[in-house]
């Protein structure tokens, strides 16, 4: 669990909302460290954008409080959401108007922008997502992908030292993918605290430092990624030799697929040193890591978009 | 905030095809009577409608008569229907809200950029009323609705004073709408909303059984305005129609905003 002491840009107690007899956030206690990239994963209806709502002063929470860059939120939120950029729940904007008009509207609207700047800032962040050479076209004509880019513009415009994101990569090719990822990474190497929501496990694992597992509105996980993917006092061997392996580790074997095995061993060279001395020969060889879709898999339920009876298709936990 | 509001209204083309279409009807009407000659009768038709063949001054007046009762009231219906509603069904009202722009201002917002459309609308309508009845009847010196005679400055001054009533009188049901906004996610719904009830108000204005509550329904001293037109002017309804919309506009922008300030943004 996080150190009590380090900052922290957000941080909620016993955050609950109840939508009538629905209770959709159930007591969490989120803890973002300032500067981490938090990534916030749960299944579908499992609390995610709600939790999200609340911290951006959209859905008043039921019960608990919320800090967010050391502020109460929603009582300071004038001074607060100026310094956040977000983006929830997919892209929106004015479709007749174009990419910059709209940019130029959202930013005029609110506190904290300049209109001095505002043409560069504008110019700056469009050239950050990669639409600077868009020009004039309404964004009804945007793909969703240039609709997405277009949200993180507007997400970036006042350099927030908070950026919450909500599915960030949503509509994105791979390379798209790996542009926003690239640009998260530059924008929190220079101070700015990350949170974002998501279900692709992948996009978490490749980006995140600290990770949070909501499961029917609550919190179940919350840990930084490196304690989450924890050895599991496995060793995996490959090996052309299977069933003498097999017989030299009478025991301590875990699992078998074919001429692989899972072997319980605390130290891999050690059991290298012993099967290559009894002559067993060794493709390959390594330690094996709790993967993040372990860890989440095994806290979490089926998402509500889920509504057949039976067991999960996809395998469990090994 | 309200500059930005205002930036939506004008670069949004829906609102100058509204005012177009606002204007088209009454010109419409006048190509009508000047070709044909046949006015209706007076007493029978849109108010001042019998009196432009002889004299286009008036027509303005008449214009603002023609779009009065439907016309304008659903123009302004679906503007303010959309005014929260819409943001939320496009997406940009979170973003609003979070940008951060406090849902007070938004809506004082909103409503100053609906005042702002109405009181266009009413004087675009009048001024290309004024163009078109100049025009097609040629003017002539103007008399009172009492057979006086007023002068040109007279004749000025009360078709603004009618301009300004019956932009007031649209605040009424804008402020329903904009309520019925903040309560649907639907533009649609809201503006359906406003004209349930503006339909409703005027079924009942002419129903003698429903004389009781005639005096409070909204739509119960629209036609005031042909009192401007009077010598002299009869001020009574002019004075009780606003005080009866001022009334509306005060209820219901504080539904809205009671509803709005306290409201999940879930859309």
């Amino acid at each position: 669990m996080m150190a009590p002491d380090v900052t922290l840009a957000i941080a909620t107690t016993e955050l609950s909302k109840r939508f009538g007899a629905v209770l959709a956030v159930d007591a969490v206690d989120l803890a973002v460290p300032t500067g981490a990239r938090y990534g916030f994963l749960g299944p579908n209806g499992s609390g995610k954008t709600t939790t999200l709502r609340m911290l951006l002063g959209l859905v008043f929470a039921s019960a608990g409080s919320i800090e967010v860059l050391g502020q109460p939120m929603p009582r300071q939120a004038r001074s607060v959401l100026a310094q956040v950029g977000a983006l929830v729940e997919g892209p929106a904007a004015y479709g007749h108007l174009c990419g910059r008009a709209n940019l130029e509207l959202m930013d005029a609207a609110g506190p904290g922008a300049p209109r001095r700047t505002r043409r560069a800032r504008i110019d700056a962040a469009l050239e950050r997502v990669g639409l600077d050479a868009v020009g004039r076209r309404p964004v009804k004509a945007y793909s969703l992908g240039m609709r997405q880019r277009l949200g993180l513009a507007a997400a970036l415009l006042r350099a927030p030292r908070l950026l919450i994101l909500d599915e960030p990569t949503n509509g994105l090719d791979p390379q798209g993918i790996h542009e926003v990822r690239e640009l998260l990474l530059e924008l929190n190497y220079g101070g700015t605290t990350i949170f974002l929501s998501s279900h692709l496990l992948a996009e978490v694992e490749a980006l995140c430092t600290t990770v949070g597992v909501v499961d029917r509105g609550r919190l179940v996980v919350q840990d930084e990624l490196a304690a989450l993917r924890r050895l599991t006092g496995n060793v995996v061997v490959g090996t052309p030799d299977a069933e003498r392996a097999l017989a030299l580790l009478d025991g301590r074997l875990a699992h078998r697929e074919a001429d692989r095995i899972w072997v319980q061993a605390d130290d891999p060279a050690r059991l290298n040193a012993e099967l290559v001395a009894a002559g067993v020969r060794v493709a390959d060889l390594r330690a094996e890591r709790r993967s993040l879709e372990d860890v989440v898999l095994a806290v979490t339920t089926h998402g509500s978009d889920r509504i057949a009876g039976g067991t999960r298709i996809a395998g469990g936990t090994r | 905030m309200i500059l930005v509001e205002l930036r939506k209204l004008i670069r949004r083309p829906r609102t100058w095809l509204t005012i177009g279409l606002l204007t088209a009807l009454p010109t419409i009407v006048a190509i009508f009577l000047a070709t044909t000659k046949v006015a209706p009768r007076p007493g029978e038709g849109p108010a001042f409608l019998s009196a432009v063949l002889a004299n286009g001054a008036l027509y303005p007046a008449a214009a603002l008569g023609i779009v009065l009762p439907i016309f304008l009231p659903v123009a302004v219906a679906v503007i303010a229907g959309d005014s929260v509603a819409g943001e939320a069904s496009v997406g940009t009202l979170r973003y609003l809200v979070c940008r951060p722009v406090g849902r007070t201002r938004l809506l004082v917002a909103k409503l100053v950029s609906i005042i702002v459309f109405v009181l266009l609308a009413v004087v675009v309508v009048a001024g290309v009323g004024y163009l078109v009845g100049t025009q097609l009847f040629g003017s002539g010196p103007l008399s009172s609705t009492s057979g006086t005679s007023l002068s040109t400055t007279q004749a000025t001054l009360r078709t603004m004073l009618a301009v300004g009533y019956v932009g007031f009188s649209m605040l009424g049901v804008a402020a329903v709408a904009m309520f019925l906004s903040t309560v649907t996610d639907s533009a649609l719904g809201a503006a359906l909303g406003a004209l349930a009830l503006l339909v409703t108000s005027q079924v009942l204005v002419l129903l003698d059984a429903a004389a009781s509550v005639r005096p409070y329904l909204p739509t119960r001293y629209w036609l005031a305005f042909v009192d401007l037109f009077r010598d002299p002017v009869l001020w009574r309804d002019v004075g009780r129609g606003f005080a009866l919309q001022a009334v509306y506009v005060a209820v219901f922008l504080a539904a809205a905003w009671a509803n709005f300030a306290t409201k999940d943004v879930a859309s």
